[in-house]
């Protein structure tokens, strides 16, 4: 298992010892509120840019003083409720991510792959396929309960006989996954209206909702970043392996159980408000531990806040890039992140975790 | 975790080399060539008109003579080779990735194979999409999408080497560029989809699921070809691996090199999916699934080379089977799914240690 690290200008081999390198890498908390002032800019920058550009003193001035002017239209019904959702989903899927890849101690693992994704996808496909629902807040609850249900079922056949193991759960969780997206395929294959409605939600896109799905998934993102919050400080320690970690006073059972409920609620919401948008959960906290060091007091943090930045930029992007057609978020974040993460991996020296 | 003395196995020596013999996962990979044997008499035998087993035996042991041959040959073996080559690829690539990256979660999948194998072809069907049919069809069609499917997946795999190399190849760096060169494509494929319309984007959406239907015997051939020239040296490489997990310098000191130990069984590995792939489409499923099942089954702490790829092929011809029997409406990718699926999670729960 492998991590990245952040190399040394001078940029010596591994094998050899590096005296400035001796020091580790670790967060603080200037970088966080470097970090938190990228996320108000690229917020307002969110407001100020898409089909009818609105100049940054204009935008400030409409947000706290609605007047009726079409800038104020503009920014209050459609900008405002995309932007904080996005912020919101970013963090959300940043966190989530660091809690899964530090829960299952394993750098490969995806908040969605817990089933929470595919669960939710399969229960919208459902909800189109029988229901023929069509609005984002009805596919919204579809998706929470498909992400519970799935969620409970892994987190139950990972610990049939007692504790969860951290290779367990995961591949459970990609089993389930691959059995529900077996289930959505066959049915889109099938039925041609299903797919019509499907590929545009699957993708991931934050158009055309407004601030009745923020509310609808705040409460459980908001949970989610609780638990979130109570569970890191363990993570560190269950990284060296349950027993250690019971030694050293922390109960793994519980501390598993609660980093999972929070990557459901976390990822459940993020699904539910944008669909399924993958990547961004299994990069942000690589990003983090580049910055950071592989302490996950800061990665968790860190990872939040640069999956809001992220979101946010692909979504700004993606409203330029095309002209007036609009690419959705989840298509532009992994067509510029991809290749983003690439050079990042290939600067990168790694380290063993 | 338990840990516990490991009885001294009886080695084996020929010459210079020696090996050590693992009694169960020896036992095990002789029992899944023989159940592979049997599932692709079977597969060749039911159909729409069903075939006495001596004859398709018969058949496949040389004997020309009898419609029953000429079905059997001609109709049937094209299909039921690509599923059982297809089984065998994947399988073999799986466990080789998972090896590599001592990762469970890695293959063929997560590093971009088939990303961009799926570009490939969806790329093809939607740029020369009939203009009123709305799919690609005629006889270039079917050998068309195979050929792009592959060339995407051979982009995928130099852009993989081109971005990996630093100095020299890791296996663990290639495996997250892999992911960062899968993402953008996938999101290709995912724009492809969402900009096409809607009846392009359901006959890409066909390819995508993994179908059988249509295979002839030059994709056979083909995916022969390339399996008979890699799977030795991914065999080959195996050997070199085992010493690899041993730690960069311990491998070292016993003459390896485990960058390009690791470098050439990830270009086999590669090829292996990719091929696979372009005959059958993007089953990701039965590389990802198969070697933790014959890790399972034959109790070693790596997966097996040898099993893993006959559990593929099993898998894949149980697949085909079934979708030719019953499920007469679903692809085969999905059936794998469907099948593969709850047996590995009865798997997981059967394996699963009590707690101590």
């Amino acid at each position: 298992m492998t991590i990245l690290e952040k190399t040394e200008p001078s940029d010596l081999p591994a094998a050899q010892a590096n005296p400035r390198g001796a020091k580790a890498r670790t967060g603080s908390w200037r970088i966080v509120l470097v970090l938190l002032v990228a996320v108000l800019v690229c917020g307002i920058l969110s407001l100020m840019i898409g089909n009818v550009g609105i100049t940054p003193t204009k935008t400030l001035q409409v947000l706290f003083s609605p007047d009726t002017s079409q800038a104020s239209a503009i920014i209050h019904n459609l900008r405002l409720p995309r932007t904080v959702l996005l912020l919101l989903v970013g963090l959300a899927l940043g966190f989530s991510g660091a809690l899964m890849q530090g829960q299952s101690r394993n750098p490969l693992a995806d908040p969605g792959l817990l089933g929470v994704s595919e669960g939710a996808s399969l229960a919208v496909v459902l909800a189109i396929f029988w229901l023929h629902i069509s609005s984002p807040v009805a596919y919204g609850w579809f998706a929470l309960l498909g992400a519970g249900l799935t969620a409970w079922l892994v987190f139950t056949i990972s610990a049939v006989r007692g504790g969860a193991s951290p290779l367990t759960l995961v591949l459970a969780g990609a089993a389930v996954s691959a059995l529900a997206s077996a289930i959505i395929t066959s049915i889109i294959t099938s039925n041609v209206s299903t797919l019509d409605q499907y590929r545009f939600w699957v993708v991931g896109s934050a158009s055309g909702r407004g601030m009745d799905v923020f509310w609808q998934v705040l409460p459980f993102i908001g949970i989610g970043i609780v638990l979130t919050a109570i569970c890191t400080p363990a993570i560190n320690l269950l990284q060296l392996g349950d027993d250690a970690a019971r030694a050293l006073g922390v109960r793994p059972g519980l501390h598993k159980f609660l980093g999972v409920s929070a990557v459901m609620l976390l990822t459940g919401g993020a699904v539910a408000a944008c669909g399924p948008i993958g990547f961004l959960g299994l990069v942000a906290p690589h990003v983090a531990r580049f910055c950071c060091g592989p302490d996950y007091r800061w990665v968790v943090p860190y990872s939040g806040l640069i999956g809001a930045i992220v979101l946010t930029l692909a979504d700004i992007l993606g409203r330029v890039m095309a002209g007036g057609a609009e690419v959705q978020v989840g298509i532009v974040m992994a067509l510029v992140g991809g290749p983003a993460f690439v050079i990042l991996v290939r600067r990168a020296r790694l380290i063993q975790l | 975790m338990s840990v516990t003395t490991e009885r001294l196995r009886p080695a084996v020596r020929v010459g210079p080399t020696s090996w050590r013999l693992h009694p169960r996962a020896v036992l095990c990979s002789v029992v899944a060539a023989v159940l592979v044997a049997v599932l692709l008499v079977v597969d060749l035998a039911y159909g729409d008109l069903k075939i006495p087993f001596v004859d398709v035996v018969r058949a496949l042991l040389g004997d020309s003579s009898g419609v029953n041959a000429f079905i059997v040959r001609d109709v049937r073996l094209p299909e039921a080779a690509v599923a059982l080559l297809a089984g065998l690829a994947l399988g073999l690539s799986g466990a080789l990735i998972q090896t590599i990256a001592r990762n469970p979660l890695a293959s063929p999948d997560v590093i971009g194979v088939n990303a961009g194998a799926a570009a490939g072809a969806v790329g093809y069907i939607v740029l020369f999409a009939a203009a009123d049919t709305g799919a690609p069809s005629g006889i270039s069609a079917d050998l068309a999408i195979p050929a792009a499917a592959f060339a995407g997946a051979l982009i995928a795999t130099a852009l993989l080497y081109a971005a990996g190399w630093r100095r020299g190849l890791d296996g663990r760096r290639l495996v997250l560029v892999g992911i960062g060169i899968a993402a953008a494509l996938t999101a290709c494929t995912s724009w492809l989809l969402v900009a096409a319309r809607l009846q392009t984007a359901a006959s890409a959406q066909v390819w995508l699921s993994g179908s059988l239907n249509g295979v002839t015997s030059s994709n056979a051939l083909w995916l022969l070809g390339v399996f008979v020239i890699v799977a030795p040296v991914a065999l080959w490489q195996g050997s070199s691996l085992n010493i690899v997990e041993l730690g960069d310098d311990t491998a070292h000191a016993l003459g390896v090199r485990p960058g390009r130990a690791q470098a050439v069984a990830l270009l086999c590995a590669v090829l292996l999916a990719a091929v696979a792939v372009s005959a059958v489409g993007p089953i990701g499923f039965v590389a990802f699934v198969c070697p933790q099942i014959a890790r399972r089954l034959a109790g070693t702490s790596r997966p097996p080379l040898l099993t893993s790829a006959l559990a593929g092929a099993g898998l894949v011809l149980v697949a085909d089977v079934i979708t030719r029997l019953w499920l007469t409406g679903l692809a085969v990718g999905v059936v794998t799914s469907l099948v593969g699926a709850p047996y590995f999670i009865y798997l997981l729960i059967r394996t699963q240690k009590d707690p101590s």
